[in-house]
């Protein structure tokens, strides 16, 4: 029977004219503060949900490194060595140990890319005495490492052999904790809209009590009531968060604009295929994510405003 | 024929535990197709009877049996059901000020998921029947106490319910309204709804002599007699 009367509400709630408007919610749930709250928090949610993807994206971007287990840098690479010169005897060295899988020599160019973040774009004109990096990568268990060192250092004085293993494992398990710390502060944001939309639905509840009374006795159910308080705060929430996420959009491409060099891009300051290009510079992610945010919202909204006023109702007989 | 009101020792608390009953052993019963006045001094009890009747509060002892259905027992989520099968008539109209004449007779249609279409049509015959067509788009706070008072009536009747309790409904209206209302509550009861109506009225009780409630400090003192 109960449940007959909830599919009857359904279907009566496509019937009643769209704007009637019986508990007088239009008032009790203004449509000012509550979705300026929203967006506030929305706005938050954005940076919150932009720190995770790009924390996501850093730990991706390190672990990719990683497959380079090992970097050596060669000094003066030019000079003389046994059988050639000091990059080529540093990388017979390193092929003819076992455990080595490859050992490659960077180019200039992708030297120049490295340096790019500290440098500039023209690291190479600068005239500096930079060393030759080879990328190890290893095989097994790779070798041991020490000896490795220590004859590199031999055959080649001046040699730096440098492990990543240690560092990609620190800067791994730091973009998880930034990662999680994003998705924490997503979560809180998520709690304290649900908490406003809840502050908000209670003081529409106090406002609308006689009301409420009334149409309580002339039989509506719960759902009814309820219902009508969620479409009402769904309806808010949705605006405020589409507000809040539009907001965010130009400080984020603004974000994305200045982490593009660290992320070996041009940067977006001057794009070469206009507004396209420069809207291209926010990672996909984001671009799926920020629409879902007044969605998520909406769906926050009309959750809180169910259980709030079905919990309240549970008062009357 | 079966009781649509069924009242065996019934008592009521408003505050459970230790709160003061405010009515006290009422056993009753009113039949399908009914009629019976409500009658007593300020403070006897009407409003809290006629409270239990439409399922505002539920007795606190004692067995009451409304439209077939234990109260005391029955699941919260059957109520609802329950009341849009009564129509109340309260003794301060409780309309929804920010709606339309119109919507607030509307209202309990609504509720019930009836076709707009339908909705409209009656609405507007219920308004005319009641003198209000031209006043379908005013709002309570524009309509005289005698106005509302009427909006309430035509709200309680509109979804043509099965048992209709009215409190005072009378109380704000002149003679000839209220002779006029009298006639729509005897037309409704003929046609097989059960009427119990609370008054002060001793006028109306006369003129429209029917079976009577009596209630005196929470108790029922006489079920029985006419006018």
């Amino acid at each position: 029977m109960a449940e007959l009367a909830e599919l009857r509400d359904r279907r009566s709630a496509r019937l009643r004219p769209g704007g009637f408007d019986d508990l007088g919610l239009r008032r009790a749930l203004g449509d000012r503060l509550l979705p300026l709250l929203v967006a506030a928090m929305t706005f938050l949610a954005a940076l919150a949900l932009t720190g995770f993807v790009a924390a996501a994206a850093l730990a991706r971007h390190w672990r990719e490194g990683a497959e380079s287990a090992l970097t050596v840098q060669v000094p003066q690479p030019g000079g003389p060595a046994d059988q050639g010169t000091r990059r080529e005897r540093v990388l017979a060295i390193l092929r003819g140990t076992p455990g080595i899988a490859q050992a490659r020599a960077l180019s200039d160019e992708a030297l120049s890319d490295l340096l790019r973040p500290w440098l500039g774009s023209e690291a190479q004109s600068l005239a500096l005495p930079l060393p030759a990096v080879v990328e190890v990568h290893l095989s097994g268990d790779g070798p041991d490492l020490r000896a490795l060192a220590q004859r590199l250092t031999q055959a080649v004085p001046g040699t730096l052999v440098e492990s990543h293993g240690v560092w990609v494992a620190r800067l791994s398990t730091l973009a998880r904790s930034l990662q999680a710390c994003a998705g924490l502060a997503l979560l809180v944001v998520a709690a304290v809209a649900a908490s406003v939309v809840a502050v908000a639905t209670r003081a529409g509840l106090a406002a609308r009590r006689e009301a409420i009374g009334i149409v309580h006795s002339l039989g509506a159910t719960d759902g009814y009531i309820a219902g009508r308080f969620a479409r009402r705060a769904t309806l808010l929430a949705f605006l405020g968060s589409a507000l809040g996420a539009l907001t965010a959009l130009p400080v984020l491409l603004g974000l994305a604009d200045l982490a593009a060099p660290f992320a070996g891009l041009q940067g977006i300051a001057e794009p070469p295929n206009g507004v396209w290009a420069w809207l291209a510079a926010l990672p996909l992610p984001l671009w799926v994510a920020l629409p879902g945010l007044p969605l998520a919202a909406g769906a926050i909204g009309w959750l809180t405003a169910q259980a709030t006023v079905r919990r309240w109702l549970r008062r009357l007989s | 024929m079966a009781d649509v009101i069924r009242c065996e020792a019934v008592g009521l608390q408003y505050v459970r535990g230790d709160g003061p009953e405010v009515l006290h052993d009422l056993s009753f019963g009113v039949p399908e197709g009914g009629f019976r006045w409500l009658l007593g001094p300020s403070g006897a009890g009407k409003t809290s009877l006629l409270r239990l009747l439409y399922l505002a509060v539920r007795p606190s002892r004692g067995r009451l049996e409304i439209l077939g259905t234990e109260i005391a027992g029955v699941k919260r989520r059957a109520l609802p059901g329950l009341r849009r099968r009564i129509g109340v008539v309260f003794q301060d109209f409780r309309l929804l000020a920010h709606l339309s004449a119109f919507d607030n007779v509307a209202l309990p249609l609504r509720i019930a998921g009836r076709p707009e279409g339908q909705i409209r049509a009656d609405v507007t015959e219920m308004l005319r029947w009641v003198g209000l067509s031209a006043k379908t788009a005013s709002r309570p706070p524009e309509l005289s106490g005698g106005e509302q008072q009427r909006v309430a009536i035509a709200r309680a009747v509109i979804a043509r319910p099965d048992l209709l309790v009215a409190d005072e409904p009378t109380g704000n209206l002149d003679e000839a309204q209220a002779e006029r209302l009298m006639q729509l509550l005897q037309e409704m009861n003929r046609l097989g709804t059960t009427v119990l109506v609370a008054t002060h009225n001793e006028g109306l009780v006369r003129r429209h002599p029917a079976r009577t409630l009596r209630l005196s400090h929470g108790r029922l003192i006489a079920d029985g007699g006419v006018g």
